[in-house]
């Protein structure tokens, strides 16, 4: 038979085991809510009135009003900004995925003078901000067009790349192709300077969403629709969501990992 | 070497270098040049300047502002993300049921884009319908009832950090149990026989078995510490926040280069912010170097 003593301490320390569990949802549960909050308030709030969102902040819409979203995609020109970035983010993340792809193969597989060269030159890109090429890059986006298409003859090193080294890539340039849709979707700093040039785009038909948006938030103060921004953002979200959700696994193991190795 | 292989090396070659050269090596070695010219305006007028945009920016109490900010980014972000990450992180190794929810929800922040994110929290900000005021008023703080957390001087940049945490924190928690997860059980089985609690252990074994992840953490840190130029922007509204309390470096730069028209002014500022960050990236390699446990 147990001794009394043990018992009791036997119970101490479970008791203090599920106060220390609890403590751990407490936290947890906190965070979460911190992140998931502010998302679903923007999003209840894209289906209220002006009225509510200034008079009610924390109440539910009285009615649906899917008005916000309409016009957001027309008024606001959503539709338009949408349609600018799928516009620039297909052929991005597809010329991408091809010209890097490209040059992994010759460097993996072949060795060739200027084959270091050419393997720091593309790292050492990497590792300079952005707002360093930012001036330079403005003026070359000024002034100058791209030289076009690869003339290709048809040696078999070709086929090889294609039809066998490519479809073999596939899961890798999958991945690569996820966080390329992430970046470019998000991408601020680029579309922003680059096309700072008001003049050039006074009914902001080229806008990409970041820009849109951007231009939305900025319009707020002078003539507000705050229904509609809160529509418009939640709109915009809607894509990352999809994609992360379904590629969650994915996306955090790619993100973390390159994060170690780099 | 066959004469079709050479080609073919060519031909893969060529286009993705000429696409990286325009876009990447021009532009980053041409700056290294306009840093050093007198360039204003819409002219092509550039003169040779030499070292006076360097010294100019030496008594630009604006730079040294904005310096100061991207400062105390370097110093508060890797020591208040790190902290919280790894305590989550932490938590996540107590047997917890709802792991999966808890660690996809963390994470989601970090692959929103910074217009979201920034707007987002304008909202929250917001001194009349702001998720923030409204949880004071809640619990009683009528003092800060219409408070512009974004308006004024002494909150906006505390405000905007909090921000850039509230992204991270999930990635860096992710990357600990990453590094976690790799480490061996007989550690912790063997500390366990010694009588070591979990708090003991995580400090004796996980954070030494940890140091690589949290390295990687730091110099990521400090780099994003001294970018931070999309979510000022966003939620100062272009300016840098109300006589500047929330400028950084790159936002400063912009304003020079495309507001202002000083192309080589600007320029010789970004100079500067890459030689800080490579002085950066190796002095945290540097200090966090320690020998690497072996298992």
């Amino acid at each position: 038979m147990a001794s009394p003593a043990f018992t009791q301490q036997n119970r101490k320390e479970r008791s203090t085991f599920t106060i220390w569990k609890a403590l751990i949802y407490v936290v947890l549960a906190f965070w979460a809510f911190m992140v998931i909050f502010p998302m679903l308030w923007a999003t209840i709030s894209s289906f209220k009135t002006d009225q509510e969102i200034f008079f009610s902040p924390w109440g539910l819409p009285g009615a649906l009003q899917w008005d916000n979203f309409a016009r957001a995609w027309t008024k606001a020109k959503l539709g338009i900004f949408f349609f600018n970035t799928i516009l620039v983010i297909i052929p991005a993340i597809g010329l991408t995925l091809l010209l890097s792809s490209m040059v992994a193969y010759v460097l993996a597989r072949f060795s060739f003078r200027g084959k270091q060269f050419v393997f720091y030159l593309f790292l050492t890109g990497m590792m300079f901000p952005i707002f360093l090429a930012l001036v330079p890059l403005y003026f070359i986006m000024q002034f100058s067009g791209l030289a076009e298409a690869a003339m290709m003859d048809g040696a078999s090193h070709y086929r090889i790349f294609f039809n066998v080294m490519l479809p073999l890539a596939a899961p890798a340039l999958v991945s690569v192709g996820i966080f390329n849709f992430l970046g470019q979707w998000n991408q601020f700093i680029l579309p922003n300077v680059l096309m700072s040039n008001v003049g050039l785009d006074e009914s902001q038909s080229r806008y990409v969403l970041s820009q849109g948006l951007y231009y939305l938030y900025g319009q707020q103060f002078y003539q507000s629709d705050w229904s509609g921004l809160f529509a418009a953002v939640t709109l915009v979200t809607i894509p990352t969501l999809v994609v992360y959700i379904l590629f969650h696994d994915r996306i955090e193991a790619g993100l973390t990992v390159g994060a170690l190795k780099g | 070497m066959k004469y079709g292989q050479r080609t073919f090396i060519f031909t893969f070659l060529f286009i993705p270098v000429l696409v990286y050269v325009v876009f990447v090596a021009v532009p980053y070695l041409t700056s290294m040049a306009v840093a050093f010219t007198k360039w204003r305006g819409l002219s092509m007028n550039i003169t040779f300047n030499g070292f006076n945009n360097f010294i100019k920016l030496g008594n630009d109490e604006n730079f040294w502002n904005a310096l100061s900010h991207n400062g105390i980014a370097l110093i508060a972000l890797p020591i208040v993300i790190i902290i919280i990450s790894l305590f989550f992180a932490f938590l996540f190794t107590q047997g917890i049921r709802g792991n999966g929810f808890f660690r996809v929800a963390f994470f989601f922040p970090q692959v929103m884009s910074a217009i979201i994110v920034g707007v987002l929290w304008s909202f929250v900000y917001h001194p009349t319908i702001g998720m923030l005021n409204g949880f004071l008023g809640i619990l009683g703080v009528s003092s800060m009832k219409s408070f512009p957390w974004l308006g004024d001087p002494n909150t906006v940049f505390g405000a905007i950090l909090a921000v850039t945490v509230w992204q991270a924190v999930g990635f860096y928690m992710v990357l600990f149990i990453t590094g976690m997860e790799s480490i061996p059980p007989h550690f912790y089985e063997a500390a366990k026989l010694d009588g070591a609690n979990s708090i003991v252990m995580f400090i004796q074994i996980t954070i030494p078995m940890l140091w690589e992840s949290i390295r990687t953490a730091i110099v990521f840190l400090a780099l994003g510490a001294m970018d931070m130029y999309a979510i000022v922007m966003i939620m100062t509204n272009g300016s840098g926040g109300p006589s500047r309390a929330a400028d950084v470096v790159p936002r400063y730069m912009v304003e020079a280069a495309f507001q202002n028209g000083e192309w080589g002014y600007a320029t010789a500022m970004a100079v500067v912010l890459m030689l800080i960050i490579l002085i950066l990236s190796i002095l945290s390699l540097r200090f966090t170097q320690r020998e690497t446990l072996e298992f």
